[in-house]
């Protein structure tokens, strides 16, 4: 599949794009993920090397088919299906898929950190500069968190807005029943236990005592052997298939290959700046809407497109990939590199 | 109702081993739909196919393979695979034990509970004691299925909890960002939204908040179901507030 390089300025488009509402101050702004993907992405190729790609095919007559011809459904009794398009989806929640209204403010320390499920920083788009930068500030010195629900990309969010250093990040929330208690696991409560033992297990913890992270110990080490491994078996010339590619050989900093390159650089240009507002989609959808990318795959009938999809596509994380991977039921999608759910996607 | 273990391990802290269950503190209540053809509504599947030639290629069949900045890949055998995995073991180690707090929210990935392994739950009991009465929490690694895994022990409800952690590579690092900036802030701006803020503010109540989203999508698929009809209608979006000082006093004074 030809990687083309995608032409506009823009970089890395954001994850969801809306608005902050705060009072009758409206604020657009846009979502870029904290988190990005493993360090390391492997491809599935065949013995000779050539790289694979995955088609869907019916089930009943096996026949190849395109993004066009098909549809979600919910399964209603066995083989049955209710079948939902992405219009009805999106007509749900008009509002909420637009904006992110900041009803609510409490105080940070009374989030539960193991509510939290996902970070993105907040960007503001053209002329919201100034009403970042208040929000953000107000939100600081108070020590307030916004709390708000909104909808992206087909599925409501809890959202805490906290503000840190000058920059506004949103973070999910698990809902209230997205979380189990210890007692719908079946566990019993817990006992007071003896002195002895309590002594005995603080004695234990005492020569483990540090009093910061050493972030050291959070490196993903599989990926970096992977990646040892890898590189030890090219330099002895061990299965190693294809050519070199001559001219432009793509520049990975820090050999995260499988991280948009330019996410940081966007990042901090659209902190700076205030990215222009996302323009909608071919027709007269706004960004928020491009749910899943299906639409647009519809819309783009022509073969050539595919290509520029599957850039579109490269640019985001495997978090957010593996979203949509989801949102569609790829099978096997858990075991996918970011890669593999590029190619998957953009078929 | 309880709910199956999903790994059992025993918890390592100096010379002290607990044996243990895992149990996933979270719920799926995401809405799972199947993606089907559009025609005669069948199930659809996927298959892997050589791209040049539009044959397929059974899933057994297919290799893994390393690509390297200049193009070429570098296949990796299952051995190959095999010596990266992580050793075999059950043992999940505590490495240290912080200062409750020292290990920001942001590498938190998914929270499990810890359950005994057996009936007698006193050594859970007394661990989840001795990290309260420390004020700490503890760094954990665990190999889980051939996977390396770093988790923050906590105490929840009593209960020890281990929460997985993201990868250093894997969090975007705010140090490298540098805060939107412009102008002195305007006083009376800021002091209006300190205000607004104020008047909006309430203590974190988690019941407050529900996925009405869902329900919506659970609604319309029993609608249609039914056979009725749905609404589809076109969002539109809000501009930018031109003149902040007069959309904070209009905030204000609504309230």
């Amino acid at each position: 599949m030809a990687k083309k390089k995608r032409g506009g300025p823009a970089g890395p488009r954001p994850f969801w794009s809306g608005t902050l509402a705060f009072g009758l101050v409206s604020l657009p702004v846009g979502l870029f993920p904290a988190h990005r993907s493993k360090p390391v992405s492997l491809h599935m190729v065949d013995a000779k090397g050539t790289r694979l790609a995955r088609r869907y095919v019916c089930s009943k007559d096996g026949k190849p088919l395109e993004w066009d011809q098909l549809i979600r459904g919910y399964p209603v009794e066995k083989d049955r299906f209710v079948t939902v398009t992405d219009k009805e989806l999106d007509a749900l929640a008009p509002e909420k898929s637009q904006e992110i209204d900041l009803k609510r403010f409490v105080p940070v320390e009374e989030l539960d950190p193991m509510r939290f499920e996902r970070a993105y920083f907040l960007t503001p788009e053209k002329g919201a500069t100034k009403a970042y930068r208040l929000l953000a500030r107000a939100m600081e010195t108070t020590g307030r968190a916004g709390v708000a629900t909104f909808v992206m990309r087909g599925k409501e969010y809890l959202v805490a807005l906290l503000s840190q250093g000058g920059i506004l990040r949103a973070e999910t929330l698990r809902f209230e029943d997205e979380l189990r208690t210890p007692a719908d696991v079946g566990l019993g409560d817990p006992g007071s236990p003896a002195t002895a033992a309590v002594k005995r297990f603080q004695s234990a913890l005492k020569p483990l005592r540090a009093e910061r992270l050493d972030e050291a110990a959070l490196e993903d080490r599989e990926s970096q052997r992977l990646i040892k491994l890898a590189r030890r078996k090219l330099k002895a010339g061990e299965d190693v298939l294809g050519k070199k590619r001559k001219r432009g050989a793509r520049k990975t900093g820090s050999g995260a290959s499988s991280s948009p390159p330019d996410l940081l650089e966007t990042l901090k240009r659209s902190l700076k700046e205030g990215l222009e507002p996302q323009e909608p989609a071919p027709g007269k959808k706004s960004a928020s809407k491009k749910t899943a990318s299906k639409k647009t795959a519809r819309k783009k009938t022509a073969r050539g497109k595919t290509a520029g999809k599957e850039a579109a596509l490269s640019e985001e994380s495997r978090e957010a990939l593996y979203r949509r991977a989801q949102a569609r039921d790829l099978p096997g999608r858990s075991r996918m590199s970011k890669q593999e759910l590029v190619d998957a996607l953009s078929e | 109702m309880s709910a199956r273990a999903i790994w059992k391990g025993v918890l390592v802290a100096g010379k002290e081993r607990v044996p243990v269950k895992l149990y996933s503190a979270v719920a799926d209540r995401s809405v799972h739909f199947r993606l089907l053809h559009r025609t005669d509504k069948a199930p659809v599947r996927q298959v892997l196919v050589n791209p040049g030639t539009g044959k397929p290629v059974p899933y057994a069949d297919s290799l893994r393979a390393w690509q390297a900045d200049d193009g070429r890949r570098v296949l990796l055998t299952d051995d190959d695979l095999a010596t990266v995995n992580p050793d075999k073991s059950r043992d999940i180690e505590l490495l240290s034990a912080l200062p409750l707090g020292a290990i920001d929210h942001r590498w938190y990935d998914r929270p499990y509970y810890l359950g005994p392994d057996g009936d007698d739950r006193s050594d859970l009991d007394a661990l989840a004691t001795a990290l309260e009465r420390d004020n700490r929490e503890g760094l954990a690694r665990w190999v889980m299925r051939d996977k390396e895994y770093l988790g923050a022990l906590r105490v929840h409800e009593g209960h020890p909890m281990l929460v997985t952690l993201r990868h250093r590579e894997q969090v975007v690092s705010q140090t490298a960002l540098s805060a939107p900036g412009g102008a002195a802030l305007d006083r009376r701006e800021l002091d209006m939204s300190k205000q607004l803020i104020g008047m909006l503010e309430t203590h974190f109540d988690p019941g407050e908040y529900q996925d009405e989203y869902r329900q919506r999508v659970m609604d319309l698929i029993d609608t249609k179901r039914r056979g009725g009809k749905v609404r589809k209608a076109p969002p539109k979006r809000r501009r930018a507030s031109s003149d902040l000082t007069r959309a904070l006093e209009a905030s204000l004074k609504q309230r």
